[in-house]
C-alpha cells in the first residue's frame, strides 16, 4: 500500500522548498503556471531561490519583487501580453539578481539532459549568439562524428519542480492535458516534484488513461489540492486566461507601493484563512469559466 | 480591452499595426509550415491562413500545432481557443525538433534593436555588464533565428533601435556579413525581411546587408534613413507597401475585435 503524499500547500512548500533551492516553475510556458505555490513561497518569505523555467509569464517577477530570488535561469522573463517585467528589470539593472540566459530550446535541452542523466545535450541553436556570454552552461563543441559545431547545454537538475495539473490522486499520479512546454523534462530532471491540482481524484481515474500522465507517481513528493491554483494563467478544461489580471499586474508592478498593494490583495489574504476562490470572487470565476465544452472521446486500454 | 501604449500613428482607413500585420501575413506562402511568434505575428498567421495561405500549418513554441484558425479571437498563443481543436498538443522539445530538423519554412520574431545584418537584441540595452535596460530575453527567438529556413523581423523603426551594431546578439542574423552563419555552424536560414513601422527591408543576397525595398504610405525614403543608425541602401525600384484590403481588415478585426494589438 502506498502512503499518501497529500499535503497542504503550506506543508508542501515548507517541506520541499528550502532557502537557496533551485525551483523549476511555469514549465508549460503560458498555461498551468503554479501561481498558488509561488504565492506560498512569497508568504513564507523563501530566500535566495534559483528560478528555472522557459518564460514564466509574471510569476518570476512576483517572486523577485518579494525578495525571494537570487538567480534566474530562463529564456524570457516578462508579461506575455504587456511586455516588461518591472521587478526583474530593476533587479538586473541594479545587479541584485544573477541571470543565466537561455533560449527556449537550450533550456529544454538542459532539462532533458537532467531528465536523462547525461551531463549535456547537443543542439544547433544559438551558435554565434551572445547567449554564450551570459550563460556559462552553453559551450560550442565539435560533433565527434562529423566535426560540425554544436552548442553543448549543461544538464540542469533542479531541487524541485512545481507543476500545476488538472487532476491527481493522493499518491502523486496525475493527468495533465493541453500544451506541455518542458513540464515532462522538468519533472523528470528534478529531485522533488510538487503537484498542485485543480481536483483530487481516485487512482482509477488516472490509471484509466495512463497516456495522460506526464510524470509517474513514484517521482512525486507532494500533492496539493489547489483549486484556481493556476490563475491567472489558463488551465485547459477548468478556466480561461484572466487577461485583466496580467494587465493589472503590469500597472501595479511599476512601483514598490503598487506591488505591496497587489500583494495585499492577492497573496496575503490566504494567510487569514481566505481561499483563493473567495479572493477571486464569484463573478470573476464565472467570467473565466469554460464556455464551450469539448470533451474527448475515451480510448480503450483493455486487453 | 485596449492596449494603452500601442502604436499611435494613424493612417486613413486602417491603423499602422493593421498594415504591419498584413505585410507579415503576405510573407507566408500557402502550404508552408510557420513557427508563429508572440503579438502581431499571431494575427499575421491567422490572416494568412484566412486568406491566401489556407493550407499553412502553425507551430507554437509552447507545444501547439494547428492547421485551422482558432475558433475564437486570442490575445496570446496560450489562450484556450488556440488549444481547442489543435492538430497536436505536445512538448516544447517536439516543436523545437521540427524547427531544428529544418521542417519550418518561416518564422516571425520581434526585436528591440537590430543592425544592418539583421542581428537582433531583445536582452540587454547598453551591454550586459552594466545594462541600462534589461529586456525580457530570447524566449524562442534565438531558436527561430538560428534554425528556421527564413525568419521575418517585426519591429518599431527608430534610430535608437536601428543601430550600426547591436549591444548584444540575442538572435543571430547574418552576423558580420557573408559566410558568417556558415562559419559559426548555423545549419541554414537567416532573416528574410524586416517589417517596421515605416517600411519593409530585405537583405542583399551578396552583402547580406539590409535594403529598404518598400515604404509605407505617406513615408519617404529620407524619413526611413533619418530613423536608421547607418547609411541605408535603398532598392532601385522602391515600392510602396500596399495597404490592407477590405477583406484583410475584416479578418484582422475579427481576430482582434477589441483592437488590443492593432488599435481601432
Amino acid at each position: 500500500m502506498d502512503f499518501t503524499k497529500r499535503l497542504s500547500l503550506s506543508e508542501a512548500v515548507s517541506r520541499f522548498v528550502q532557502d537557496g533551492d533551485s525551483v523549476a516553475m511555469g514549465c508549460a510556458q503560458e498555461t498551468l503556471i503554479p501561481f498558488a505555490a509561488g504565492h506560498e513561497m512569497i508568504r513564507r518569505q523563501k530566500k535566495n531561490l534559483t528560478l528555472i523555467g522557459p518564460i514564466s509569464d509574471i510569476l518570476f517577477d512576483q517572486l523577485v519583487g518579494a525578495g525571494c530570488v537570487a538567480e534566474i535561469r530562463a529564456a524570457w522573463i516578462g508579461n506575455v501580453i504587456t511586455g516588461s517585467a518591472y521587478h526583474f528589470r530593476r533587479a538586473v539593472e541594479e545587479k541584485t539578481l544573477r541571470i543565466k540566459d537561455h533560449s527556449n530550446l537550450t533550456l529544454a535541452m538542459a532539462l532533458k539532459a537532467g531528465a536523462m542523466g547525461v551531463p549535456f545535450m547537443p543542439t544547433s541553436t544559438a551558435l554565434g549568439s551572445d547567449l554564450y556570454r551570459t550563460n556559462p552552461d552553453l559551450k560550442t563543441v565539435s560533433c565527434p562524428f562529423s566535426g560540425v559545431p554544436v552548442t553543448a547545454v549543461a544538464a540542469l537538475t533542479p531541487d524541485v519542480a512545481v507543476v500545476h495539473v488538472q487532476r491527481a490522486d493522493i499518491f502523486g499520479n496525475s493527468h495533465v492535458w493541453g500544451n506541455l512546454g518542458v513540464t515532462r523534462e522538468a519533472c523528470l530532471a528534478s529531485r522533488h516534484v510538487i503537484l498542485t491540482a485543480e481536483e483530487i481524484v481516485d487512482t482509477k481515474v488516472i490509471t484509466g488513461d495512463p497516456n495522460r500522465v506526464v510524470v509517474p507517481g513514484f517521482r512525486v513528493s507532494a500533492v496539493v489540492h489547489a483549486p484556481w491554483g493556476g490563475h491567472p494563467s489558463p488551465v485547459p478544461g477548468y478556466y480561461n486566461r484572466d487577461h485583466q489580471a496580467f494587465i493589472d499586474y503590469r500597472n501595479c508592478s511599476k512601483t514598490p507601493e503598487g506591488f505591496r498593494a497587489w500583494r495585499k490583495e492577492w497573496v496575503d489574504p490566504v494567510d487569514d484563512g481566505r481561499t483563493y476562490a473567495e479572493i477571486l470572487g464569484k463573478a470573476r470565476r464565472e467570467s473565466l469559466a469554460i464556455k464551450h465544452r469539448r470533451p474527448s472521446v475515451p480510448v480503450d486500454y483493455g486487453y | 480591452m485596449k492596449k494603452k501604449d500601442a502604436f499611435e500613428t494613424k493612417t486613413p482607413g486602417y491603423t499602422l499595426p493593421q498594415l504591419m500585420v498584413t505585410a507579415a501575413a503576405r510573407e507566408v506562402f500557402d502550404h508552408e509550415t510557420v513557427f508563429v511568434g508572440m503579438r502581431l505575428p499571431l494575427l499575421g498567421f491567422l490572416l494568412a491562413k484566412s486568406t491566401h495561405a489556407p493550407h499553412a500549418v502553425g507551430v507554437y513554441e509552447l507545444g501547439v500545432v494547428r492547421d485551422t484558425v482558432s475558433p475564437e479571437p486570442i490575445l496570446t498563443m496560450g489562450d484556450l481557443p488556440n488549444l481547442s481543436g489543435a492538430s497536436w498538443l505536445a512538448d516544447t522539445i517536439d516543436m523545437m525538433g521540427l524547427l531544428q530538423k529544418g521542417l519550418v519554412d518561416v518564422s516571425f520574431i520581434g526585436g528591440a534593436q537590430v543592425d544592418r545584418f539583421g542581428n537582433l537584441n531583445t536582452s540587454y540595452i547598453g551591454g550586459f555588464r552594466s545594462p541600462r535596460t534589461r529586456l525580457p530575453g530570447s524566449g524562442g527567438a534565438c531558436d527561430l533565428a538560428s534554425l528556421a529556413k527564413r525568419h521575418i523581423i517585426v519591429m518599431t523603426h527608430e534610430k535608437r533601435r536601428f543601430k550600426e551594431k547591436v549591444d548584444y546578439i540575442t538572435s543571430p542574423g547574418y552576423g558580420e556579413g557573408p559566410g558568417w552563419r556558415e562559419r559559426v555552424g548555423l545549419p541554414r536560414g537567416g532573416p528574410c525581411a524586416v517589417i517596421t513601422t515605416l517600411g519593409i527591408l530585405r537583405f542583399d543576397p551578396d552583402s547580406k546587408e539590409m535594403i529598404l525595398v518598400s515604404v509605407h504610405p505617406g513615408v519617404s525614403a529620407e524619413t526611413v534613413q533619418s530613423h536608421t543608425g547607418w547609411p541605408l541602401k535603398t532598392a532601385r525600384n522602391l515600392a510602396q507597401t500596399p495597404p490592407p484590403t477590405r477583406e484583410e481588415l475584416t479578418v484582422i478585426r475579427r481576430f482582434d475585435p477589441g483592437g488590443y494589438w492593432t488599435g481601432t
